[in-house]
Protein backbone atom coordinates (compact mmCIF):
# COMPACT_ATOMS: atom_id res chain seq x y z
CA UNK A 1 0.00 0.00 0.00
CA UNK A 2 1.74 3.10 -1.01
CA UNK A 3 -1.04 5.83 1.09
CA UNK A 4 -0.78 6.07 4.66
CA UNK A 5 -4.45 6.28 5.32
CA UNK A 6 -7.53 6.56 3.74
CA UNK A 7 -7.46 10.12 3.69
CA UNK A 8 -3.84 10.04 1.87
CA UNK A 9 -5.39 7.63 -0.78
CA UNK A 10 -7.96 10.13 -1.51
CA UNK A 11 -5.68 13.16 -1.87
CA UNK A 12 -3.36 11.31 -4.05
CA UNK A 13 -0.36 13.82 -3.14
CA UNK A 14 -2.38 16.69 -3.68
CA UNK A 15 -4.03 15.81 -7.28
CA UNK A 16 -6.96 14.70 -5.80
CA UNK A 17 -9.19 16.44 -7.87
CA UNK A 18 -8.04 15.77 -11.09
CA UNK A 19 -7.05 11.85 -10.90
CA UNK A 20 -10.75 11.12 -8.99
CA UNK A 21 -12.77 13.81 -11.78
CA UNK A 22 -10.79 11.63 -14.15
CA UNK A 23 -12.08 8.37 -12.33
CA UNK A 24 -15.93 9.74 -12.25
CA UNK A 25 -16.11 11.25 -15.96
CA UNK A 26 -14.97 7.55 -17.19
CA UNK A 27 -17.25 5.43 -14.66
CA UNK A 28 -19.77 7.65 -16.04
CA UNK A 29 -19.15 7.33 -19.58
CA UNK A 30 -18.31 3.80 -19.48
CA UNK A 31 -21.35 2.56 -17.13
CA UNK A 32 -23.63 4.58 -19.32
CA UNK A 33 -22.23 2.96 -22.29
CA UNK A 34 -23.22 -0.18 -20.80
CA UNK A 35 -26.38 0.75 -19.50
CA UNK A 36 -27.88 2.12 -22.88
CA UNK A 37 -26.64 -1.16 -25.01
CA UNK A 38 -28.55 -3.25 -22.34
CA UNK A 39 -31.73 -1.33 -21.89
CA UNK A 40 -31.80 -1.34 -25.97
CA UNK A 41 -31.46 -5.26 -25.68
CA UNK A 42 -34.60 -5.48 -23.17
CA UNK A 43 -36.42 -2.90 -25.51
CA UNK A 44 -35.79 -5.03 -28.68
CA UNK A 45 -36.79 -8.14 -26.75
CA UNK A 46 -40.03 -6.57 -25.67
CA UNK A 47 -40.77 -5.31 -29.37
CA UNK A 48 -40.16 -8.77 -30.95
CA UNK A 49 -42.51 -10.16 -28.48
CA UNK A 50 -45.14 -7.31 -28.11
CA UNK A 51 -45.52 -7.68 -32.56
CA UNK A 52 -44.97 -11.80 -31.70
CA UNK A 53 -48.12 -11.35 -29.33
CA UNK A 54 -50.51 -8.93 -31.76
CA UNK A 55 -49.70 -11.89 -34.85
CA UNK A 56 -51.16 -14.16 -32.34
CA UNK A 57 -54.01 -12.19 -31.27
CA UNK A 58 -54.88 -11.35 -34.68
CA UNK A 59 -54.48 -15.03 -35.94
CA UNK A 60 -56.81 -15.91 -32.89
CA UNK A 61 -59.17 -13.21 -33.48
CA UNK A 62 -59.54 -14.44 -37.74
CA UNK A 63 -59.72 -18.13 -36.05
CA UNK A 64 -62.53 -17.07 -33.87
CA UNK A 65 -64.18 -14.61 -36.35
CA UNK A 66 -64.00 -17.42 -39.06
CA UNK A 67 -65.43 -19.87 -36.67
CA UNK A 68 -68.51 -17.70 -36.05
CA UNK A 69 -69.28 -16.92 -39.58
CA UNK A 70 -69.81 -21.18 -40.23
CA UNK B 1 -15.10 6.00 -78.60
CA UNK B 2 -13.30 8.61 -77.21
CA UNK B 3 -9.86 8.20 -75.97
CA UNK B 4 -9.12 8.48 -72.02
CA UNK B 5 -7.65 12.23 -72.87
CA UNK B 6 -10.36 13.38 -75.11
CA UNK B 7 -13.17 12.32 -72.45
CA UNK B 8 -11.10 13.95 -69.84
CA UNK B 9 -11.22 17.21 -71.68
CA UNK B 10 -14.90 16.90 -72.92
CA UNK B 11 -16.03 16.69 -69.49
CA UNK B 12 -13.68 19.41 -68.13
CA UNK B 13 -14.73 22.04 -70.53
CA UNK B 14 -18.20 20.89 -70.16
CA UNK B 15 -17.72 21.57 -66.56
CA UNK B 16 -16.31 25.13 -67.53
CA UNK B 17 -18.49 26.61 -70.13
CA UNK B 18 -21.69 25.33 -67.46
CA UNK B 19 -20.39 27.46 -64.60
CA UNK B 20 -18.48 30.29 -66.43
CA UNK B 21 -22.67 30.50 -67.49
CA UNK B 22 -23.42 31.56 -64.35
CA UNK B 23 -20.13 34.16 -63.19
CA UNK B 24 -21.71 34.69 -59.95
CA UNK B 25 -20.84 30.80 -59.01
CA UNK B 26 -17.59 31.53 -59.50
CA UNK B 27 -16.87 35.29 -58.11
CA UNK B 28 -18.41 34.42 -54.95
CA UNK B 29 -16.18 31.87 -53.02
CA UNK B 30 -13.63 34.57 -54.16
CA UNK B 31 -15.81 37.52 -52.79
CA UNK B 32 -15.96 35.67 -49.38
CA UNK B 33 -12.40 34.60 -49.56
CA UNK B 34 -11.47 38.00 -49.43
CA UNK B 35 -14.09 38.96 -47.23
CA UNK B 36 -12.80 36.83 -44.49
CA UNK B 37 -9.69 38.17 -45.11
CA UNK B 38 -10.55 41.79 -44.44
CA UNK B 39 -13.08 40.68 -41.66
CA UNK B 40 -9.93 39.31 -39.40
CA UNK B 41 -7.89 42.57 -39.18
CA UNK B 42 -10.98 44.22 -38.56
CA UNK B 43 -11.90 42.36 -35.35
CA UNK B 44 -8.45 41.77 -34.27
CA UNK B 45 -6.88 44.92 -34.46
CA UNK B 46 -4.36 46.20 -36.91
CA UNK B 47 -1.15 45.95 -34.96
CA UNK B 48 0.82 45.03 -38.26
CA UNK B 49 2.80 42.64 -35.95
CA UNK B 50 -0.21 40.60 -34.59
CA UNK B 51 -1.61 40.15 -38.52
CA UNK B 52 1.69 38.90 -39.65
CA UNK B 53 1.53 36.08 -36.88
CA UNK B 54 -1.91 35.24 -37.65
CA UNK B 55 -1.77 35.39 -41.46
CA UNK B 56 -0.68 31.96 -42.26
CA UNK B 57 -3.62 30.58 -40.22
CA UNK B 58 -6.13 32.85 -41.41
CA UNK B 59 -5.67 33.02 -45.48
CA UNK B 60 -5.92 28.84 -44.81
CA UNK B 61 -8.36 28.84 -42.74
CA UNK B 62 -10.25 31.15 -45.83
CA UNK B 63 -8.89 29.27 -48.00
CA UNK B 64 -10.83 26.12 -46.55
CA UNK B 65 -13.99 27.92 -46.32
CA UNK B 66 -13.76 28.41 -49.80
CA UNK B 67 -13.30 25.52 -51.21
CA UNK B 68 -16.18 24.01 -49.19
CA UNK B 69 -18.53 26.50 -50.81
CA UNK B 70 -18.04 25.33 -53.89
CA UNK B 71 -18.38 21.41 -52.76
CA UNK B 72 -22.11 20.68 -52.84
CA UNK B 73 -22.71 21.41 -56.07
CA UNK B 74 -19.95 19.49 -57.25
CA UNK B 75 -21.42 16.39 -58.42
CA UNK B 76 -25.36 17.57 -57.39
CA UNK B 77 -26.37 18.86 -61.15
CA UNK B 78 -24.78 15.87 -62.64
CA UNK B 79 -26.68 13.11 -60.15
CA UNK B 80 -30.12 15.46 -60.59
CA UNK B 81 -30.05 15.47 -64.30
CA UNK B 82 -29.01 11.78 -64.67
CA UNK B 83 -25.36 12.43 -66.22
CA UNK B 84 -24.11 10.47 -63.62
CA UNK B 85 -25.98 7.22 -64.50
CA UNK B 86 -24.59 7.85 -68.06
CA UNK B 87 -21.42 8.15 -66.63
CA UNK B 88 -21.52 5.08 -64.48
CA UNK B 89 -22.48 2.54 -67.14
CA UNK B 90 -19.97 4.45 -69.81
CA UNK B 91 -16.75 2.37 -70.77
CA UNK B 92 -14.56 4.76 -69.79
CA UNK B 93 -13.20 4.86 -66.33
CA UNK B 94 -15.39 6.81 -64.06
CA UNK B 95 -11.94 8.70 -62.27
CA UNK B 96 -11.24 10.68 -65.56
CA UNK B 97 -14.82 12.08 -65.03
CA UNK B 98 -13.49 12.60 -61.14
CA UNK B 99 -10.35 13.95 -62.26
CA UNK B 100 -12.16 16.36 -64.61
CA UNK B 101 -14.70 17.58 -62.30
CA UNK B 102 -11.76 18.33 -59.49
CA UNK B 103 -9.96 19.91 -61.84
CA UNK B 104 -12.87 22.41 -62.99
CA UNK B 105 -13.49 23.05 -59.43
CA UNK B 106 -10.08 23.55 -58.58
CA UNK B 107 -9.93 25.68 -62.01
CA UNK B 108 -12.76 27.59 -60.97
CA UNK B 109 -12.17 28.13 -56.97
CA UNK B 110 -8.66 27.77 -56.01
CA UNK B 111 -6.84 29.93 -58.97
CA UNK B 112 -8.76 32.54 -58.45
CA UNK B 113 -7.31 32.76 -54.42
CA UNK B 114 -3.70 32.33 -55.66
CA UNK B 115 -4.23 34.88 -58.23
CA UNK B 116 -5.66 37.48 -55.46
CA UNK B 117 -2.68 36.37 -52.99
CA UNK B 118 -0.62 39.57 -53.32
CA UNK B 119 -3.63 41.53 -52.09
CA UNK B 120 -3.23 39.89 -48.81
CA UNK B 121 0.66 40.72 -48.42
CA UNK B 122 -1.10 44.34 -48.11
CA UNK B 123 -4.18 43.01 -45.83
CA UNK B 124 -2.30 40.80 -43.71
CA UNK B 125 1.34 42.40 -43.52
CA UNK B 126 3.20 39.57 -44.99
CA UNK B 127 6.17 40.01 -45.80
CA UNK B 128 8.07 38.66 -49.26
CA UNK B 129 9.43 35.28 -48.33
CA UNK B 130 6.18 34.82 -46.47
CA UNK B 131 4.04 35.66 -49.50
CA UNK B 132 6.31 33.30 -51.85
CA UNK B 133 5.02 30.67 -49.26
CA UNK B 134 1.83 31.26 -49.31
CA UNK B 135 1.50 31.12 -52.72
CA UNK B 136 3.59 28.09 -53.13
CA UNK B 137 1.56 26.13 -50.85
CA UNK B 138 -1.83 27.37 -52.50
CA UNK B 139 -0.72 25.95 -55.49
CA UNK B 140 0.00 22.42 -53.82
CA UNK B 141 -1.71 22.09 -51.07
CA UNK B 142 -5.58 23.58 -53.22
CA UNK B 143 -5.45 20.31 -55.42
CA UNK B 144 -5.54 18.44 -52.06
CA UNK B 145 -8.22 20.44 -50.66
CA UNK B 146 -10.59 20.15 -53.87
CA UNK B 147 -10.08 16.40 -53.68
CA UNK B 148 -11.03 16.42 -50.01
CA UNK B 149 -13.66 18.13 -50.72
CA UNK B 150 -15.16 15.83 -53.50
CA UNK B 151 -14.66 12.86 -51.20
CA UNK B 152 -17.11 15.20 -49.12
CA UNK B 153 -19.36 15.69 -51.75
CA UNK B 154 -19.52 12.16 -53.51
CA UNK B 155 -20.06 10.22 -49.94
CA UNK B 156 -23.06 13.20 -49.34
CA UNK B 157 -24.46 13.43 -53.16
CA UNK B 158 -27.23 11.41 -52.77
CA UNK B 159 -28.52 13.41 -49.40
CA UNK B 160 -31.18 15.83 -49.32
CA UNK B 161 -29.31 18.29 -46.57
CA UNK B 162 -25.91 17.11 -47.64
CA UNK B 163 -24.50 20.45 -47.39
CA UNK B 164 -23.64 20.44 -43.63
CA UNK B 165 -23.00 16.96 -43.54
CA UNK B 166 -20.16 17.84 -45.94
CA UNK B 167 -18.13 20.28 -43.77
CA UNK B 168 -17.65 17.50 -40.77
CA UNK B 169 -16.79 14.71 -42.66
CA UNK B 170 -14.35 16.59 -44.66
CA UNK B 171 -12.89 18.55 -41.58
CA UNK B 172 -11.01 15.92 -40.00
CA UNK B 173 -9.38 15.01 -43.36
CA UNK B 174 -8.63 19.16 -43.97
CA UNK B 175 -6.63 19.26 -40.79
CA UNK B 176 -3.31 17.91 -41.36
CA UNK B 177 -3.14 19.85 -44.64
CA UNK B 178 -3.88 23.00 -42.89
CA UNK B 179 -1.08 21.95 -39.82
CA UNK B 180 1.65 21.46 -42.60
CA UNK B 181 0.57 24.29 -45.00
CA UNK B 182 0.30 27.45 -42.28
CA UNK B 183 3.56 25.67 -40.66
CA UNK B 184 5.40 26.29 -43.74
CA UNK B 185 4.38 29.71 -44.20
CA UNK B 186 5.42 30.93 -40.72
CA UNK B 187 8.35 29.25 -41.32
CA UNK B 188 8.66 31.28 -44.20
CA UNK B 189 7.72 34.20 -42.45
CA UNK B 190 10.39 33.99 -40.15
CA UNK B 191 13.10 33.62 -43.05
CA UNK B 192 13.86 30.03 -43.12
CA UNK B 193 13.55 27.13 -45.28
CA UNK B 194 10.23 25.15 -45.82
CA UNK B 195 11.02 22.42 -48.15
CA UNK B 196 9.95 20.11 -45.70
CA UNK B 197 6.40 21.30 -45.67
CA UNK B 198 5.98 21.66 -48.76
CA UNK B 199 7.40 17.86 -49.53
CA UNK B 200 5.17 16.74 -46.91
CA UNK B 201 2.45 18.05 -48.68
CA UNK B 202 3.44 17.38 -52.29
CA UNK B 203 3.68 13.67 -50.66
CA UNK B 204 -0.22 14.15 -49.59
CA UNK B 205 -0.84 15.66 -52.94
CA UNK B 206 0.24 12.49 -54.84
CA UNK B 207 -1.93 10.15 -52.30
CA UNK B 208 -4.79 11.81 -53.00
CA UNK B 209 -4.66 11.69 -56.60
CA UNK B 210 -3.65 8.19 -56.29
CA UNK B 211 -6.34 7.04 -53.88
CA UNK B 212 -8.76 9.56 -54.07
CA UNK B 213 -10.98 9.09 -57.50
CA UNK B 214 -11.41 5.12 -56.49
CA UNK B 215 -13.21 6.28 -53.33
CA UNK B 216 -14.56 8.94 -54.71
CA UNK B 217 -16.12 6.76 -58.27
CA UNK B 218 -17.32 4.41 -55.56
CA UNK B 219 -18.62 6.71 -53.41
CA UNK B 220 -20.97 8.34 -56.26
CA UNK B 221 -21.96 4.50 -57.18
CA UNK B 222 -23.78 3.97 -53.92
CA UNK B 223 -26.05 7.05 -54.55
CA UNK B 224 -26.25 6.48 -58.27
CA UNK C 1 -7.45 -21.01 -43.61
CA UNK C 2 -10.19 -18.60 -42.84
CA UNK C 3 -12.85 -21.47 -43.85
CA UNK C 4 -14.14 -21.44 -40.08
CA UNK C 5 -14.98 -17.91 -39.76
CA UNK C 6 -17.42 -18.21 -43.34
CA UNK C 7 -20.43 -19.20 -41.38
CA UNK C 8 -20.19 -16.26 -38.84
CA UNK C 9 -21.32 -13.85 -41.83
CA UNK C 10 -25.08 -15.56 -41.70
CA UNK C 11 -26.70 -13.13 -38.90
CA UNK C 12 -27.76 -15.95 -37.01
CA UNK C 13 -24.64 -17.91 -36.23
CA UNK C 14 -23.03 -14.18 -35.55
CA UNK C 15 -25.57 -13.41 -33.62
CA UNK C 16 -25.81 -16.84 -31.14
CA UNK C 17 -22.22 -15.76 -30.83
CA UNK C 18 -22.05 -12.58 -29.32
CA UNK C 19 -24.91 -13.69 -27.05
CA UNK C 20 -22.81 -16.45 -25.71
CA UNK C 21 -19.11 -14.24 -25.81
CA UNK C 22 -20.80 -11.89 -24.05
CA UNK C 23 -21.20 -12.96 -20.54
CA UNK C 24 -17.64 -14.18 -20.39
CA UNK C 25 -15.65 -11.16 -22.08
CA UNK C 26 -17.56 -9.09 -19.24
CA UNK C 27 -16.47 -11.05 -16.46
CA UNK C 28 -12.98 -11.57 -17.62
CA UNK C 29 -13.13 -7.62 -17.95
CA UNK C 30 -14.66 -6.44 -14.74
CA UNK C 31 -12.21 -8.93 -12.67
CA UNK C 32 -9.44 -8.05 -14.91
CA UNK C 33 -10.66 -4.14 -14.32
CA UNK C 34 -11.00 -4.56 -11.13
CA UNK C 35 -7.39 -6.13 -10.19
CA UNK C 36 -5.73 -3.80 -12.37
CA UNK C 37 -7.22 -0.75 -11.20
CA UNK C 38 -7.19 -1.33 -7.81
CA UNK C 39 -3.04 -2.28 -7.95
CA UNK C 40 -2.36 0.55 -10.15
CA UNK C 41 -4.38 2.84 -7.41
CA UNK C 42 -2.84 1.82 -4.79
CA UNK C 43 -0.03 -0.32 -4.75
CA UNK C 44 1.75 0.80 -7.37
CA UNK C 45 5.08 3.52 -6.36
CA UNK C 46 4.21 7.07 -7.00
CA UNK C 47 6.38 8.17 -10.14
CA UNK C 48 9.22 10.83 -9.35
CA UNK C 49 8.32 13.71 -11.22
CA UNK C 50 4.55 13.46 -11.52
CA UNK C 51 3.60 12.64 -8.34
CA UNK C 52 0.39 10.65 -8.09
CA UNK C 53 -1.27 12.24 -10.31
CA UNK C 54 0.31 9.64 -12.85
CA UNK C 55 -2.12 6.84 -11.94
CA UNK C 56 -4.48 8.32 -14.20
CA UNK C 57 -2.33 6.40 -16.98
CA UNK C 58 -4.51 3.25 -15.75
CA UNK C 59 -7.42 4.69 -17.48
CA UNK C 60 -6.06 7.01 -20.02
CA UNK C 61 -4.13 4.80 -21.73
CA UNK C 62 -6.28 1.69 -22.20
CA UNK C 63 -8.69 4.39 -23.70
CA UNK C 64 -6.36 5.49 -25.72
CA UNK C 65 -5.03 2.26 -27.11
CA UNK C 66 -8.53 1.31 -27.20
CA UNK C 67 -10.23 4.14 -29.64
CA UNK C 68 -7.62 3.40 -32.27
CA UNK C 69 -8.01 -0.05 -31.56
CA UNK C 70 -11.69 0.36 -32.06
CA UNK C 71 -11.09 2.51 -35.24
CA UNK C 72 -8.59 0.07 -36.81
CA UNK C 73 -11.66 -3.04 -36.58
CA UNK C 74 -14.13 -0.45 -37.76
CA UNK C 75 -11.58 -0.07 -40.97
CA UNK C 76 -11.07 -3.81 -41.17
CA UNK C 77 -14.74 -4.71 -41.23
CA UNK C 78 -15.19 -2.04 -43.83
CA UNK C 79 -12.60 -3.46 -46.20
CA UNK C 80 -14.06 -7.08 -46.00
CA UNK C 81 -17.27 -5.64 -46.52
CA UNK C 82 -16.21 -4.15 -49.38
CA UNK C 83 -14.60 -6.85 -51.01
CA UNK C 84 -16.11 -9.81 -49.96
CA UNK C 85 -19.62 -8.07 -49.75
CA UNK C 86 -20.40 -9.12 -46.52
CA UNK C 87 -23.58 -6.95 -45.09
CA UNK C 88 -22.91 -7.91 -41.53
CA UNK C 89 -19.83 -6.54 -41.63
CA UNK C 90 -21.13 -3.39 -42.54
CA UNK C 91 -23.54 -3.48 -39.27
CA UNK C 92 -20.51 -3.71 -37.35
CA UNK C 93 -19.48 -0.58 -37.95
CA UNK C 94 -22.21 0.75 -37.20
CA UNK C 95 -22.46 -1.35 -34.35
CA UNK C 96 -19.44 -0.26 -32.74
CA UNK C 97 -18.79 3.51 -33.31
CA UNK C 98 -20.36 4.50 -30.02
CA UNK C 99 -18.06 2.62 -28.67
CA UNK C 100 -15.08 3.88 -30.27
CA UNK C 101 -16.41 7.75 -29.54
CA UNK C 102 -16.90 7.03 -25.50
CA UNK C 103 -13.53 5.45 -25.29
CA UNK C 104 -11.86 8.88 -27.36
CA UNK C 105 -14.03 10.71 -25.21
CA UNK C 106 -12.58 9.45 -22.20
CA UNK C 107 -8.89 9.48 -23.70
CA UNK C 108 -9.12 13.15 -24.63
CA UNK C 109 -11.49 14.06 -21.11
CA UNK C 110 -8.49 12.07 -18.88
CA UNK C 111 -5.75 13.45 -20.69
CA UNK C 112 -6.93 17.02 -20.20
CA UNK C 113 -7.64 16.50 -16.49
CA UNK C 114 -4.01 14.80 -16.30
CA UNK C 115 -2.36 17.88 -18.46
CA UNK C 116 -3.78 20.62 -16.39
CA UNK C 117 -1.57 20.13 -12.98
CA UNK C 118 1.39 18.21 -15.58
CA UNK C 119 1.44 20.72 -18.21
CA UNK C 120 -0.70 23.51 -16.62
CA UNK C 121 -2.50 23.48 -19.45
CA UNK C 122 -6.31 21.41 -20.01
CA UNK C 123 -5.76 21.65 -23.66
CA UNK C 124 -2.92 21.96 -26.01
CA UNK C 125 -3.07 22.16 -30.19
CA UNK C 126 -0.19 19.44 -30.19
CA UNK C 127 0.64 16.77 -32.95
CA UNK C 128 -0.92 13.75 -30.80
CA UNK C 129 -4.30 15.47 -29.04
CA UNK C 130 -5.15 17.06 -32.14
CA UNK C 131 -5.28 13.70 -34.04
CA UNK C 132 -7.12 12.19 -31.21
CA UNK C 133 -9.48 15.05 -31.93
CA UNK C 134 -9.70 14.24 -35.06
CA UNK C 135 -10.33 10.61 -34.75
CA UNK C 136 -13.66 12.26 -32.34
CA UNK C 137 -14.88 13.76 -35.53
CA UNK C 138 -14.09 10.51 -37.34
CA UNK C 139 -16.45 8.32 -35.65
CA UNK C 140 -18.97 11.20 -35.26
CA UNK C 141 -19.17 11.99 -38.92
CA UNK C 142 -19.07 7.89 -39.43
CA UNK C 143 -22.46 8.00 -37.71
CA UNK C 144 -23.62 11.08 -38.86
CA UNK C 145 -23.25 9.95 -42.52
CA UNK C 146 -24.86 6.57 -41.74
CA UNK C 147 -27.78 7.84 -40.32
CA UNK C 148 -28.69 11.03 -42.92
CA UNK C 149 -29.38 7.75 -45.55
CA UNK C 150 -32.77 6.39 -46.12
CA UNK C 151 -31.66 3.74 -47.76
CA UNK C 152 -29.66 1.40 -45.82
CA UNK C 153 -27.65 -0.50 -47.97
CA UNK C 154 -26.54 3.19 -49.94
CA UNK C 155 -25.64 4.10 -46.14
CA UNK C 156 -24.13 1.07 -45.24
CA UNK C 157 -21.87 1.44 -48.55
CA UNK C 158 -21.03 5.15 -47.72
CA UNK C 159 -20.22 4.37 -44.27
CA UNK C 160 -17.74 2.23 -45.63
CA UNK C 161 -15.86 4.00 -47.41
CA UNK C 162 -15.44 6.94 -45.44
CA UNK C 163 -13.81 4.60 -43.00
CA UNK C 164 -11.38 3.43 -45.04
CA UNK C 165 -10.70 6.68 -46.16
CA UNK C 166 -10.56 7.91 -42.51
CA UNK C 167 -8.47 5.80 -41.43
CA UNK C 168 -5.01 7.52 -42.83
CA UNK C 169 -5.29 9.30 -39.81
CA UNK C 170 -4.37 5.99 -37.60
CA UNK C 171 -0.84 5.91 -38.26
CA UNK C 172 -0.84 9.74 -38.02
CA UNK C 173 -2.03 9.71 -34.09
CA UNK C 174 0.52 6.32 -33.24
CA UNK C 175 3.42 8.14 -35.09
CA UNK C 176 2.50 11.45 -34.25
CA UNK C 177 4.68 11.88 -30.93
CA UNK C 178 8.04 10.41 -32.89
CA UNK C 179 7.71 12.44 -36.15
CA UNK C 180 6.87 16.09 -34.05
CA UNK C 181 8.19 17.83 -31.12
CA UNK C 182 5.38 17.29 -29.14
CA UNK C 183 4.48 18.20 -25.62
CA UNK C 184 2.82 14.88 -25.24
CA UNK C 185 5.45 12.14 -24.17
CA UNK C 186 6.83 9.40 -26.36
CA UNK C 187 5.98 5.84 -26.85
CA UNK C 188 5.97 4.06 -23.19
CA UNK C 189 5.29 0.16 -23.82
CA UNK C 190 6.87 -0.50 -26.90
CA UNK C 191 9.66 1.74 -26.11
CA UNK C 192 10.14 -0.14 -22.38
CA UNK C 193 9.65 3.15 -20.42
CA UNK C 194 7.87 2.11 -17.83
CA UNK C 195 9.09 -0.43 -14.64
CA UNK C 196 7.71 -3.31 -14.04
CA UNK C 197 5.56 -1.89 -10.87
CA UNK C 198 3.84 0.45 -12.80
CA UNK C 199 3.54 -1.22 -15.97
CA UNK C 200 2.06 -4.69 -14.87
CA UNK C 201 -1.00 -3.28 -13.66
CA UNK C 202 -1.34 -1.08 -16.88
CA UNK C 203 -1.27 -4.25 -18.83
CA UNK C 204 -4.29 -5.67 -16.80
CA UNK C 205 -6.21 -2.91 -17.22
CA UNK C 206 -5.21 -2.53 -21.11
CA UNK C 207 -6.66 -6.45 -21.13
CA UNK C 208 -9.38 -5.46 -18.84
CA UNK C 209 -10.77 -2.42 -20.84
CA UNK C 210 -9.62 -4.55 -24.26
CA UNK C 211 -12.67 -7.32 -22.59
CA UNK C 212 -14.72 -4.70 -21.42
CA UNK C 213 -15.03 -3.27 -25.22
CA UNK C 214 -15.44 -6.72 -26.20
CA UNK C 215 -18.54 -7.33 -24.06
CA UNK C 216 -20.24 -4.08 -25.32
CA UNK C 217 -19.55 -4.89 -28.55
CA UNK C 218 -21.32 -7.43 -28.43
CA UNK C 219 -24.29 -6.84 -26.31
CA UNK C 220 -24.38 -4.10 -29.32
CA UNK C 221 -24.03 -6.08 -32.50
CA UNK C 222 -26.61 -8.55 -30.93
CA UNK C 223 -28.77 -5.26 -31.08
CA UNK C 224 -27.96 -4.14 -34.25
CA UNK C 225 -28.69 -7.60 -35.92
CA UNK C 226 -32.14 -7.94 -33.76
CA UNK C 227 -33.10 -4.64 -34.96
CA UNK C 228 -32.46 -5.54 -38.76
CA UNK C 229 -34.02 -9.23 -38.71
CA UNK C 230 -37.00 -8.93 -36.73
CA UNK C 231 -39.29 -9.96 -39.28
CA UNK C 232 -36.81 -13.53 -39.62
CA UNK C 233 -37.80 -16.89 -38.80
CA UNK C 234 -35.19 -17.45 -36.89
CA UNK C 235 -35.56 -14.34 -34.70
CA UNK C 236 -39.15 -15.11 -33.64
CA UNK C 237 -38.81 -18.51 -33.08
CA UNK C 238 -36.06 -17.64 -30.76
CA UNK C 239 -38.13 -14.82 -28.84
CA UNK C 240 -40.95 -16.95 -28.71
CA UNK C 241 -39.35 -19.41 -26.36
CA UNK C 242 -39.59 -16.92 -24.07
CA UNK C 243 -43.18 -15.65 -24.37
CA UNK C 244 -45.69 -16.48 -22.30
CA UNK C 245 -47.78 -18.61 -24.40
CA UNK C 246 -51.72 -17.24 -24.43
CA UNK C 247 -53.69 -20.02 -24.27
CA UNK C 248 -56.66 -18.57 -23.38
CA UNK C 249 -59.62 -17.91 -26.07
CA UNK C 250 -62.10 -15.30 -25.22
CA UNK C 251 -65.48 -15.39 -25.48
CA UNK C 252 -67.66 -19.18 -26.85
Amino acid sequence: MQFESFADFIDMGGYGFYVWLAFAFTLIVYVGLMVMSLRRQKQLQKEVTTMLDREQRIKQAKQAGASDLL
Amino acid sequence: MLSYSQSFVATLKRDLKLALRQPVDVVNPLFFFVLVIVLFPIGIGPEPNLLQRISPGVIWVAALLATLLGAEKLFKEDHHDGTLEQVVLSPVPMSLYVLAKISAHWLLSALPLLLVSPLLAAFLNINASGLVAVALTLLVATPLLSIIAAIGAALTVGLQKGGVLISLLVLPLNIPVLIFATSAVDIAIAGYGYSGQLAILAAMLVLALLGGPKAISAALKVSV
Amino acid sequence: MWKWLHPFAKSERCYQLCHQLAPWFGLLGLVLIVIGTIWGMAYAPMDYQQGNSFRIIYIHVPAAMLSMGIYLSMAIAAFVAMVWQIKLSETYIIAVAPVGIAFTMVALFTGAVWGKPMWGAWWVWDARLTSELILLFLYIGILSLYNAFEDSAAAGKATCILTLVGSVNLPIIHYSVEWWNTLHQGATLTKGAITMDMGIPLVINIFGFGFFVAYVSCIRMANEIVEREKHRPWVRDMFSHTTPSINQTKGA
